[in-house]
């Protein structure tokens, strides 16, 4: 346990910063704008797909190469749909007068 | 020298997810928001792609033309699956693309596990660590996200049973246990137990959403979100990889905000929305208390028109109805053609309405409705004595004086909308069924109170006819 927070004290601090920011930087959100915040923050969590990429592109059995194929594809999907659902609630949200 | 510009790169996408997640909570700036955080993603991914190189053998990432098959088959997909979904099945996109997340999460996991125990396994116990947790949450929110579609869509029915928390914590133990011996080695073999953790946690995950009513939903997706960030922290723990921690951690801990503001919302804790079966455990009592004073009293089309037409003021609360109705267009229509007569028109926006916060203002923006329009609770509350006529579409649980008046309600507590200060309700219900916390409401039988049965879509027509006719 010891090891593995000396291991990685600098990302540990990283980790703490970004709870702290996380919260303030929806602190004061409209109700509103909770679905597609939700939905928002649903594509930013797919930067997983870039773990998923990593793996893949080291992939040497043929097991690990379907699985990460299968990773990346989903990991995609979460990022591409993500990020257009959002943009599709949000284009709702113009003014009009 | 790449590998200087990947880090450039990274620090560009980690800057782009903080900006866009505080400008998608601004109504003004969210959809800029949405757009600089997929910039930042693009980035991230395409510079992963061509500069990232092994720490270990230096050697750049190959497997290229598998790569790119595998982001445009999920790029096709994705798209193709967000632009035909239909408004009101929102939610449950939601939820499905988290599972998608989370299971992504999950495969790595497993590849590096393959990988690791391809050699001795002494020595590699952080490694392990991240490996196994990143494991157990990422399979946790995909078969949870499932349970939760599944729900939403209506594949998959509530369900409960005796000692289901007792059984869930167990469970929860016996997977952790597993887990710390998965990591300390010495017990069985490594693999053995990796994938008992594995299967064990595919498992806790779909008895972990099953018994949650489907009202609270929501709240579950928002919380499986913030698991499937936290996921994705563990990749970046996993690669030394910057911007899937700052990514992961900051959807974990905005998610986790978001899941407990959903919940004050409907004046509720998390552990109450997360143990306590809603749904189930209402009826009961509710069903005994079904005896109010007065009656039910119906109204006509022409009549509701009648009254609407010649009002000076409208306010009209939509509710779950209006949405699995889809009349969120006719409901506009009438809006604008009591305009045209000279009656203000607002609609009265609970956080709660529809079957996500925020539900109900996305549905009515898919309509043309005016952002100014939509009031929230709070502020509108206040104008309902001064109010001629409110329309409650499709509503029930928002609008039930029980939540003020009954201590023993279920939703006693919760911040209703004050229609009863109105000189009339109108109440467009299909029936005099219960709503989602399966309980009578008090307001339809009072003497101001006139019930409008029908579907949300034809009720509301015939209404714009009828008004359209008196000229």
């Amino acid at each position: 346990m010891l090891e593995f927070i000396n291991e990685n004290i600098q990302l540990i601090y990283l980790v703490i910063l970004m709870i702290f920011v996380g919260i303030e930087l929806i602190g004061h959100v409209p109700s509103v704008l909770h679905t597609p915040l939700m939905s928002g923050a649903n594509a930013i969590h797919g930067v997983v797909i870039i773990g998923s990429i990593i793996v893949m592109g080291q992939a040497e059995h043929t097991l690990s190469l379907i699985l990460g194929f299968l990773a990346v594809v989903l990991g995609t999907l979460n990022v591409v749909g993500g990020f257009v659902v959002t943009d599709r609630m949000l284009e709702m949200f113009k003014k009009k007068k | 020298m790449t590998t200087h510009i990947l880090q450039i790169i990274y620090l560009i996408a980690s800057v782009t997810f903080i900006i866009g997640l505080k400008f998608l909570g601004n109504p003004a700036t969210a959809r800029k928001g949405n757009l600089i955080a997929a910039f930042g993603m693009g980035i991230a991914i395409f510079g992963t792609i061509f500069l990232y190189t092994s720490p270990e053998s230096g050697q750049h990432l190959h497997n290229l033309a598998f790569i790119f098959g595998a982001l445009i088959v999920g790029t096709v997909l994705g798209f193709i699956a967000a632009k035909k979904v239909q408004m009101t099945a929102m939610p449950e996109m939601v939820s499905l693309f988290n599972g998608m997340g989370g299971a992504c999460a999950m495969l790595i996991s497993i590849i590096e596990f393959q990988h690791l125990s391809d050699g001795s396994l002494v020595g590699l116990e952080s490694k392990l660590f991240i490996i196994i947790v990143g494991m157990i949450i990422g399979s946790i929110s995909f078969s949870g996200s499932m349970i939760a579609w599944g729900k939403l869509s209506g594949n998959v029915k509530d369900k409960s049973f005796g000692k289901q928390q007792l059984i869930n914590v167990g469970l929860l133990l016996v997977i952790l246990v597993l887990a710390y011996f998965t990591i300390m080695g010495g017990v069985m073999d490594a693999s053995t137990l990796f994938y008992a953790v594995l299967t064990l946690s595919l498992l806790y995950g779909i008895l972990f959403v099953l018994p949650i009513g489907g009202a609270d939903m929501p709240v579950v997706i928002s919380l499986l979100n913030s698991f499937t960030g936290v996921a994705a922290a563990c990749g970046g723990f996993l690669y030394d990889n910057k911007v899937m921690l700052v990514g992961g951690i900051l959807v974990g801990s905005a998610g986790t905000l978001l899941t407990i503001v959903m919940c004050k919302a409907m004046n509720r804790s998390l552990l109450n929305v997360l143990i306590g079966n809603f749904g189930g455990g209402a009826t009961g009592d509710a069903a005994t208390s079904s005896s109010f004073e007065g009656s039910i009293k119906e109204v006509s089309a022409s009549d509701a028109a009648i009254l609407m037409r010649y009002a000076k003021k409208v306010i009209i609360v939509p509710g779950y109805g209006l949405a699995v109705a889809q009349a969120q267009h006719v409901v506009h229509d009438l809006e604008l053609l009591l305009e045209s007569e000279g009656v203000e028109v607002k609609y009265a926006i609970h956080p709660v309405a529809g079957r996500m916060p925020g539900h109900m203002n996305v549905l009515l923006a898919e309509s043309n409705v005016s952002y100014d329009k939509l009031v929230e609770m709070e502020e509108i509350n206040p104008e309902f004595n001064t109010t001629d006529v409110v329309l409650v579409v499709g509503a029930n649980d928002v609008v039930n004086p029980a939540a003020k008046t009954d201590p023993n309600s279920p939703i006693y507590g919760m911040p209703i909308l004050d229609v009863e200060n109105a000189a009339n309700v109108i109440v467009n219900k299909r029936s005099m069924k219960a709503g989602y916390a399966g309980i009578e409401n008090e307001l339809f039988y009072k003497p101001k109170t006139s019930m409008l049965f029908g579907d949300a879509k034809k009720a509301l027509t015939e209404l714009v006819s009828e008004i359209k006719a008196l000229g």
